[in-house]
């Protein structure tokens, strides 16, 4: 490991750790904007981190030590998932440890723990909310691992930063079946990460909620760290979406540590050209029925399939 | 190889017969017990030994060197016994004895209990019996001709249909025991067949002389679809599945997690040995049946595991799963055979393997977690479950690192063989055949699909039994696994663990089988011993003991930093109860409810009966019962016809001596006729 690369993986884990609250105040921001909402400020999720790491700790009678444990190891996946994506370069020694499939892997793992948890205590949110999470995650998943996968037969690897690199060194010309896996992987997003239609993220009310009922009995440090941790899996998310979408600015093998200090400003381009793109999805989108949900994933499942079958005929 | 001095057949043998031996001790004990306390933890040492030398074997065998060989002058006269120990038999017989280890430690605490056993076989029968079940699935692997084989396997099936009735008294686990027996010798008669159709062909039945021969295509593949149905049968593939949940939940939980876990996967030797070993000239396309009923069979039985409501049973659907998710990866490594891809045919073979030794770790450790559930609440329906993990920790821990690894969850094992599975499926858009190459992929979304449901039913077994709150009043002698119990769930976990964190060693070892079998060897690539990349590096890679260690150093590290913003005590407060009054047990998500989305996304899976309450019942009751759609179009169908051909005959059974008599002399004239 040069140093080089020590420091664009010590980069992408604080990078991450860092700017995905921001991410998310500006998906906020926008959000407000184009709903004529005055906007809260971009940093609004640091304040909201800030009071929740200060205030006292509380934890509901009959709590078993799985629920205690659940944020450390839901953000603990996270922060890891993170430091294999290739979001400013594609030359991260730690990403050999796990390759796409495992990071699909990764991302189920933090969902099963956060299920687990919310039904610990047996309250009736808790558990319809792990039971809808669930529900929507065993139909996302297939979808997401059908993207990768035909992002996999296109560069021939399963490794992030491989795939990365080899879409970057195609000819720009749009390839058909990343077209349409690329509105599959927009569709899983949104699922997978309780947005709208799927989920509101604003919303508290009882009968619609799904992530935000899994962490009803959460507080303080604990909700702080799901909170975190929450903000850590869409800007992981969109930064998958970049490296198999958008590949183009990020530092690759050859280049010196100029290519990576450039890398920084062009994801925060595209973080806020993603974050502008979010918001409108959500804008013009109303929430779907808790039973609509499979019908929206299995298009995406479609989509990727397609891709794949397009990928298939047209040889590549 | 001769049967020399270095050939570890000999111990093997030995120590299956110490099976044997144990099995008698325990019939003729003298105290009423059966020798349980003993008997039990010898028997665990031998499997502990078995899994020793298998391994060791596995080791020293050279890749191309055929494996040892033995034959004993015992059986038929002119009829010798071939016993052979090959990579392939190695890897099962270490299977085998790592699981009995496991299993037999923790019957020495369960079966002592005298409440496990009200209506039971005695303890020294039950003994006898669970030893014979292992020495037999021993020599199964062992055996080197179709008539030992054969042998083998009747007595194998026998032995666990006496385990299955061991509460013969209960009615219900009677019919069980029956419909296995049906489903077994079914089986066994096509198993039987499918030896008959090689051995007619090639002359001779000893595995030796088969694999010597050339078959036609036209007895290859009669004997691949025998064989299917045979060794399909006993893996529960659907539509051959039937028996399964209902012989595996009747039996006692060790007895359970042996046929589950160890039991299953003689089915997939079976099948590997049949495919890759005995017949030649096996068409490329018969492993397309293979993956298709192999995908159904996997989508079927999680979906139907997903709606039930008895834990044990929950567990034997998902047992059918895993199993299809074996053949399927059995199947795919037929078609890149014969499609010339050896690299691929090598990744798919080592899945169905790692698959195979992984779900037998990990499922057996979710039967003996129920048993002890059982043992402690007396419950089966997780209706009646909840809140274990205070009262059980251990049970309830140890299961959870069961219930992630069968998720297919890294780091754990679960998700070793998954990844090894849709590697192998990145190659299937190679395979040189229009339409093919297009639908195989699709197999990955569909695996990708079950894995993600395996997950969702882990969530709800595991969500259900042991967090939350008891549903049920009177749990107040509930009581933690007995220590002997726990040394046994402990070595099963330990082992779910290590076969996830060391995948490369494990790869490693069952490359042998591959080499053996001639389907293809993976490259070397000088990747760390910490690293399996069975291609390249760079192509793909998973190192689970690298980001296992990431991940701690981080969470070790947020710990200490959030302690440094402020340390407080956590205080505890009643959970939220919404401003309605205080929260109870009645009002947690159920079983049913967990199980209600699934049963309306895959409704065309079930056959419904709902009963609904009209609005004007004074005491309205809601009740809905799921069944299996195979009974209805193929099982009761068959029967009926069974019935009704036998009422025919029945006409001709008259009470007259003369009638019968009369019977008799029209045969011998018709006979006669027939031979002159």
């Amino acid at each position: 490991m040069s140093p080089l690369e020590g420091c664009s993986q010590i980069l992408a884990v604080v990078a991450a750790l860092v700017a995905a609250p921001l991410f998310l105040g500006w998906v906020n921001q926008c959000r407000a904007w184009l709903q004529n909402r005055s906007a809260p400020s971009v940093l609004q999720i640091y304040r909201g981190l800030r009071k929740l790491f200060h205030k006292d700790l509380l934890v509901a009678q009959g709590a078993s030590p799985l629920f205690g444990a659940a944020p450390y190891v839901v953000f603990g996946t996270m922060a890891v998932a993170a430091a294999i994506i290739p979001s400013m370069s594609t030359r991260l020694p730690f990403a050999a440890t796990a390759d796409a499939i495992a990071l699909v892997g990764l991302f189920a793992t933090s969902r099963v723990f956060l299920s687990l948890a919310a039904m610990d205590l047996g309250t009736p949110f808790g558990t319809m909310g792990a039971r809808r999470d669930m529900m929507v995650g065993f139909l996302a998943e297939p979808a997401l691992l059908m993207v990768i996968f035909v992002a996999s037969l296109l560069s021939a690897t399963t490794a992030l930063p491989q795939i990365s690199e080899r879409l970057m060194t195609q000819s720009l010309t749009l390839s058909p079946s990343l077209a349409f896996t690329a509105v599959a992987f927009t569709m899983v997003l949104l699922a997978e990460n309780a947005r709208l239609p799927i989920d509101n993220p604003a919303s508290h009310l009882e009968l619609t909620m799904i992530h935000e009922a899994m962490l009803l009995e959460y507080s303080g440090r604990h909700l702080a760290l799901m909170e975190w941790a929450a903000a850590l899996k869409l800007f992981n998310y969109a930064c998958v979406g970049f490296a198999l979408f958008l590949p183009w600015g990020a530092a690759t093998g050859t280049a010196g540590p100029l290519a990576l200090l450039a890398a920084i400003p062009v994801l925060v381009v595209k973080l806020m050209l993603a974050g502008v793109a979010l918001a409108a999805i959500e804008t013009v989108s109303a929430k779907l029925r808790v039973f609509r949900a499979p019908e929206f994933l299995a298009t995406a499942f479609l989509f990727a399939v397609l891709g794949l079958l397009v990928h298939v005929l047209l040889g590549g | 190889m001769p049967a020399t001095l270095g050939s570890p057949l000999p111990t093997i043998g030995i120590l299956l017969c110490a099976w044997l031996a144990i099995g008698l001790l325990g019939a003729f004990w003298p105290a009423r017990d059966g020798g349980t306390r003993v008997l039990f933890p010898s028997g665990a040492l031998i499997g502990f030994g078995l899994a020793v030398t298998a391994i060791h074997a596995l080791t020293v065998l050279p890749p191309d060197a055929p494996g040892w060989r033995l034959v004993l002058p015992l059986g038929l006269p002119n009829l010798p016994t071939h016993l052979a120990l090959d990579a392939l038999s190695a890897v099962y017989l270490a299977v085998l004895g790592g699981v009995a280890a496991g299993v037999s430690l923790y019957g020495a605490g369960y079966f002592r209990a005298p409440l496990a056993l009200p209506t039971g076989s005695p303890p020294g029968l039950l003994c006898a019996q669970y030893h014979l079940f292992l020495a037999s699935m021993g020599f199964v692997l062992l055996a080197a001709d179709a008539y030992a084989f054969l042998v083998s396997w009747e007595l194998m099936a026998l032995s666990s249909y006496f385990l299955v009735v061991t509460d013969h008294r209960v009615e219900a686990i009677r019919e069980a025991g029956y419909l296995y027996l049906v489903m077994a010798h079914v089986g066994a008669l096509a198993i039987l067949l499918a030896f008959a159709v090689l051995g007619a062909a090639a002359g001779a039945y000893s595995f030796e002389a088969l694999r010597a021969a050339h078959f036609p295509p036209g007895v290859a593949g009669a004997a691949f679809v025998l064989g299917l149905i045979g060794f399909g049968g006993k893996a529960g593939l659907v539509p051959l599945h039937v028996w399964l949940p209902e012989a595996h939940p009747a039996a006692p939980s060790p007895v359970s997690a042996l046929m589950s876990g160890v039991m299953l996967k003689m089915a997939v030797y079976g099948m590997l040995r049949l495919c890759f070993d005995l017949i030649s000239g096996l068409a490329w396309w018969w492993g397309l049946i293979a993956v298709g009923i192999g995908l159904f069979s996997a989508l079927y039985g999680i979906v139907f595991a997903a709606a039930q409501t008895d834990m044990k049973r929950l567990l034997a659907y998902s047992s059918i799963e895993n199993l299809g998710i074996v053949f399927a990866a059995l199947g795919l490594a037929m078609v890149f055979q014969g499609a010339g891809m050896p690299l691929a045919a090598a990744l798919a073979l080592l899945a169905v393997l790692y698959h195979s030794v992984n779900h037998a770790f990990m499922k057996s450790l979710l039967f003996l977690g129920t048993g002890s559930v059982l043992h402690a609440t007396g419950q089966r329906s997780l209706g009646r479950l909840g809140g274990l993990i205070h009262r059980m920790p251990w049970v309830a821990w140890l299961t959870l690192v069961g219930a992630l690894a069968i998720a297919g969850l890294p780091p754990l094992n679960g998700f070793v063989s998954e990844w090894l599975l849709l590697q192998a499926f990145l190659y299937s858009h190679e395979v040189p055949r229009a339409f093919v190459n297009m639908a195989l992929p699709l197999g990955a979304g569909l695996v990708a699909l079950v894995t993600a449901l395996s997950g969702y039913v882990m969530v709800k077994f595991f969500g259900v039994v042991f967090l939350g709150r008891s549903r049920e009043a009177g749990q107040g002698a509930v009581h933690d696994a007995a220590p002997v119990e726990r040394i046994g769930l402990v070595w099963l976990a330990t082992a779910c663990v290590l076969l996830g964190l060391l995948p490369a060693q494990v790869v490693g070892l069952l490359e042998r089988v591959a080499q053996q079998l001639r389907v293809g060897s993976l490259p070397d690539n000088g990747a760390p011993w910490w690293m399996l990349a069975p291609i390249s590096g760079r192509q793909a890679s998973y190192a689970p003991l690298v980001f296992l260690a990431a991940f701690v150093v981080f969470v070790l590290l947020t710990i200490g930093a959030v302690r440094l913003i402020r340390r407080t005590r956590a205080v505890r407060v009643a959970p939220w109860d919404g401003g309605f009054g205080p929260l109870d047990a009645r009002m947690q998500d159920t079983a049913e409810g967990f199980g209600q989305p699934i049963r309306q996304l895959f409704e065309p899976f079930f056959a419904m009966r709902r009963q609904l309450p009209s609005p004007f019942d004074t005491a309205p009751t809601y009740r809905v019962t799921i069944g299996d759609r195979f009974w209805d179009l193929l099982y009761l169908p068959l029967a009926g016809l069974l019935r009704r051909s036998s009422s025919l005959l029945v006409g001709l059974q008259g009470t007259r001596l003369s009638a019968h008599l009369l019977y008799g002399f029209v045969t011998l004239v018709v006979l006669l006729g027939l031979v002159l």
